[in-house]
């Protein structure tokens, strides 16, 4: 490759080479970075925001957000628990079909649909569970289990996930009318595209992943607990930023945002190995999110 | 007569193109300088140079004068009041605090200057959007630049509108103001240049007088003859596609008949308000209607129904380009699949980008291209869908005059396959000279219909006319 195609690749992938330049720094300076056992961590860690953040992708792209998704997590985990797996994710997806109705039929803004939604899944939480952690059963224990002494299951989930985002995005009706719909949504209505009903099912499966993610938290864990992922909807924002999606909708790639997922995830790691006091953890990540952004619209111009 | 702004030998480059070429240009008190030229000669490009937006590569510019552009994209805070965007960023003030008082005082002085009687506490989104470019000029003037470039201001206004425009720019010229005005339209031009500097490729190409006919000036921006401007290619009619009965919704349109037969252009003329879009838009099911029937090709369409008017054969190219037809953010082949997105076949998608000669990539995002080719994928999107009718509303709006000419033979090639058009058009030359026959409304009726080959006196007579409820 010529200096110049990757000084292109580079300029492209803006969150890829933030990512490779931060790995490379951490490692420098605290090489048990690179050791498998800890990589193997970073990719569990970032498990359960990246599936998130799939989901979120969906969203943004269509030129929404979805604040409820930490809840729905929780609270998906919690009916998991309680009950069966399963219907853990019957429920996400059902809370995202109430968002996307609100936001579609009520013309609520997805900001105070999710908003909402964030409140009541968090308070269905706290009601079912009776403010007490509870144990998940064998199924969902597995989910957050290794498959062989080297394999975890949650990487290997994450990447199912990132493949099925992928194929949504790229290769479906469906991620193409997010596309338009984020894009210009009254040029999509006037080309014919039903944009409610899309609406409906992006919810969904935004309501759907994130109850995903919630069970793997929880399998990590083994319980589900009350307060599980609270603030989670932001890192899932967060990452599908940093992956160059746009807020203002049309424009995001499932790469990106597991990129932004890991860049949020070697972050942390790396900030732990180097023993940097959580409280300050806090503040760097935070300036390396606005770093993020800062450094994609500067791209762009 | 004084020289206000003199550039000589202008050169910008953008990466390895050459937007502007050793381009010279005067801006004189009491003069309208008219800048001519296709979308991407590099009209805009010269503003943004003069304005001090883009640096230059080459070239000297001379002169004193303060200079205001009003662009296209109106520069005004719509939750504001008329009075407050008026003194935006300089508004008065005593003790620290807004002096409303003040404004209030200095608000109709300005107003006045561009014939404005609106309450300056009025708030700008309740405005039209022609009385909101006064406020823009009005403004600038309060800054007291001597020199107004005009963007493209009429594109956006009705004939009444662009008539006061050219009044007040004719008033401002003869306090010594020096205007550069842009336009696509050769008969405003015909009407106010004193001088017209035609651009073709970033280069002048030649600086006309007052009295330049519209030939000439196509000729010079073309950089070819041009045969025919409205090369219209009549089909016999065949059995109706589409047909509106008794269409009507209250307060908008009312008992509107209509209909277009395969191989026919029926235009659709009338002033702005007289309710032709919002036909348009009921007929293909975006908003809703009252009584009354839309079929296409003998079947009745349900109400409020895209997708099913899609199915049926309907199609429709809005008026707003990129506010309706394109996703911006989008590529070409993106855009062009929009319509048709279960049947997604890159083949089809480079074919039919062949086919209307448009010049950009399948790949290429959709806002690089200029106007009219955006206009070309809008119509594209429809024709892989292929409709049995398609409805153009203001589909030339913005373009330049070669591809008006394209848009034109693509209607010409889609009603030799036997489909019907529908054309919204305020431009009267053309929608005379395009369609078969011109129904003509006014207040939300249909005042009359035309044969092919009336006049604009006849058009006009029905469309300012007052029908009675």
């Amino acid at each position: 490759m010529s200096t110049i195609s990757i000084r292109r690749y580079a300029s492209e992938n803006g969150a890829l080479a933030g990512l490779l330049v931060l790995a490379v720094v951490i490692a420098v300076m605290q090489p048990a970075f690179l050791t498998a056992q800890n990589l193997l961590n970073v990719g569990v860690q970032a498990a359960v925001i990246a599936i998130m953040a799939f989901g979120m992708t969906f969203v943004v792209v269509a030129g929404g957000i979805d604040l409820s998704v930490g809840s729905i997590a929780a609270l998906a985990a919690m009916v998991g628990a309680l009950t069966a797996g399963p219907l853990g994710l019957v429920v996400g997806a059902l809370c995202g079909l109430v968002n996307g109705a609100l936001i579609s039929y009520g013309k609520l803004p997805p900001f105070i649909a999710t908003l909402a939604m964030l409140s009541v899944a968090r308070g269905l939480t706290l009601v079912f569970s009776e403010g007490q952690p509870h144990e998940t059963d064998a199924l969902v224990t597995f989910l957050g289990s290794n498959l062989a002494p080297s394999l975890p299951l949650p990487l290997l989930l994450m990447l199912a996930f990132f493949g099925v985002t992928g194929l949504i995005l790229t290769r479906t009706n469906l991620g193409r009318r997010m596309y338009a719909i984020g894009g210009n949504e009254e040029a999509a209505k006037l080309s014919g595209i039903d944009v409610r009903r899309q609406k409906l099912w992006i919810y969904a499966l935004s309501g759907l992943f994130a109850a995903a993610a919630g069970l793997v938290l929880a399998g990590r864990l083994g319980s589900a607990g009350p307060q599980a992922a609270v603030g989670y909807e932001l890192d899932a924002i967060a990452a599908v930023v940093i992956g160059g999606a746009s807020l203002s909708g049309g424009v995001g790639r499932a790469t990106g945002t597991l990129v932004g997922a890991l860049v949020l995830a070697v972050l942390r790691n790396g900030l732990n190995l180097l023993q940097v006091p959580p409280f300050w953890q806090q503040v760097v990540i935070g300036a390396v999110i606005a770093l993020a952004a800062l450094l994609d619209s500067l791209r762009r111009r | 007569m004084t020289t206000l702004i003199t550039a000589r030998g202008i050169t910008k480059h953008f990466g390895t193109t050459k937007a502007l070429d050793g381009v010279d240009l005067d801006i004189n008190t009491g003069e309208v300088h008219v800048l001519l030229g296709e979308n991407g000669a590099g009209k805009s490009t010269l503003v943004k140079v003069l304005a001090g937006i883009h640096g230059h590569d080459a070239g000297t510019i001379e002169g004193k004068a303060s200079l205001a552009v009003i662009h296209q994209e109106l520069a005004l805070v719509p939750e504001l009041s008329v009075a407050e965007n008026l003194f935006l960023n300089r508004l008065p003030r005593r003790f620290g605090f807004v002096d409303r008082a003040e404004m209030r005082r200095r608000a109709p002085e300005l107003l006045e200057r561009v014939g404005l009687g609106v309450d300056p506490n009025a708030k700008v989104k309740d405005l039209g959007i022609a009385q909101q470019q006064m406020i823009e000029i009005a403004r600038a003037l309060d800054k007291n630049a001597g020199v107004l470039i005009l963007d493209e201001p009429t594109a956006v206004l009705t004939d009444t509108e662009t008539d006061r425009l050219l009044e007040i720019m004719a008033q401002l010229r003869d306090n010594g103001v020096g205007l550069v005005f842009i336009t696509h339209h050769l008969d405003e031009i015909q009407r106010i240049a004193d001088r017209i500097t035609v651009l073709r490729d970033g280069r002048s190409v030649g600086v006309l007088g007052p009295r330049a006919t519209t030939q000439h000036m196509i000729e010079l921006m073309v950089g070819r003859p041009i045969d025919e401007q409205y090369p219209r290619a009549a089909q016999r009619p065949g059995q109706p596609l589409l047909r509106l009965e008794n269409f009507t919704r209250r307060g908008v349109f009312r008992d509107i008949n209509i209909e277009v037969h395969a191989g026919e252009v029926v235009g659709i003329a009338g002033l702005v308000g007289a309710g032709r879009t919002e036909v348009a838009r009921a007929a293909f099911g975006v908003d809703d209607y009252d009584y009354g029937t839309v079929e296409v090709d003998g079947k009745r369409l349900p109400r409020n129904d895209v997708q099913a008017a899609i199915k049926a054969g309907l199609g429709l190219v809005p008026e707003d380009r990129k506010g309706q037809g394109l996703v911006l953010t989008a590529t070409v082949g993106q855009n062009l699949e929009l319509a048709t997105l279960a049947n997604r076949d890159q083949k089809r998608l480079h074919d039919i980008a062949g086919k209307l000669r448009i010049k950009g990539r399948v790949e290429q995002p959709v806002k690089e291209l200029s106007g009219g080719n955006q206009q070309k994928v809008v119509i594209g999107k429809w024709l892989l869908a292929d409709p049995k009718v398609l409805i153009l509303d203001e589909p030339t709006r913005g373009v330049d005059v070669g591809a008006k000419v394209e848009i034109y033979e693509l209607i010409n090639r889609m009603t030799a396959q036997g489909r019907g058009v529908l054309l919204v058009s305020s431009d009267l030359p053309e929608v005379i000279g395009m369609s078969d026959r011109v129904v003509v409304m006014a207040h939300g009726r249909v005042a009359g219909e035309l044969p092919k080959g009336a006049t604009q006196d006849q058009v006009m007579a029905l469309a300012v006319q007052e029908i009675s409820a």
